[in-house]
């Protein structure tokens, strides 16, 4: 679920990001999308190790397992959309000392 | 257990490249007919392909991070890795950093690059990203 929730936002983000482009360039949606898609592409690492070793490539055996599972995705999430935020607020503060420089 | 400490090694290595790349770039005596030929016909830069890199790599290994603490493999106390308690375990953990780790870094990498061969070999896309970078 951890996975499948990260590719969701990644590819939200993505989307917006193309559709977007005025907002996206604003906002440096470009970022985030990258964030989502690295960690993405190394869940799907993790689940093809997982593979390997005769495990499920997504856990889905019980409710709990899988309701903890979808907290982590959600939480992965938001702390990607915080990342993004303090990134975005160093850059602007970055480029606001240069002007004034 | 730490798998993630491999793509950060990486990110770490890519971030130091490409502030190295983005002070050469400052320096006007630094800026040669290459850059200036990139800006005018929409190339993108390699310090910004690099940022990508980073982005990836970076995003990735703080969200995997956060899974790690959430799953109690990485505390806020030294030795920090729970892995790091018994020799065995470390021996599980390395072996999961040379196999899983590598396989992280190695997979971004050339999903990176697989993008860099897609933007460079398509002008709508390139011209797009170089004028409308997020």
């Amino acid at each position: 679920m951890t996975l499948v929730l990260t590719l969701v936002a990644a590819i939200v983000v993505t989307v917006l990001r193309f559709a977007k482009p005025d907002i996206a360039v604003r906002n440096k949606l470009g970022l985030l999308a990258l964030f989502y898609w690295g960690a993405s592409v190394m869940w799907c690492v993790d689940g093809f190790a997982s593979l390997a070793e005769g495990e499920a490539f997504i856990e889905i055996s019980g409710k709990a397992a899988m309701a903890d599972d979808a907290l982590l995705g959600m939480c992965v999430v938001l702390l990607g959309l915080v990342v993004w935020a303090v990134c975005k607020a160093v850059a602007h503060f970055s480029d606001r000392s240069r002007a004034q420089h | 257990m730490a798998c993630f400490l491999v793509p950060t090694a990486e990110a770490i290595v890519t971030t130091v490249v490409a502030k190295c790349m983005k002070d050469a770039e400052v320096d006007p005596a630094s800026v040669g007919d290459a850059v200036q030929a990139a800006k005018e016909d929409g190339r993108i830069s390699w310090r910004t392909k690099l940022s990508w890199l980073n982005g990836l790599l970076w995003g990735g290994a703080v969200l995997l991070c956060l899974e790690h603490v959430w799953h109690g493999e990485v505390v806020f106390y030294p030795p920090f890795l729970t892995a790091m308690h018994s020799p065995a375990d470390t021996a599980v953990m390395l072996k999961e950093m040379g196999t899983v780790g590598v396989g992280m870094a190695l997979l971004v990498t050339a999903v990176w690059g697989v993008m860099i061969l897609i933007v460079d070999r398509s002008p709508s896309l390139r011209t797009a990203l170089a004028g409308r970078r997020g």
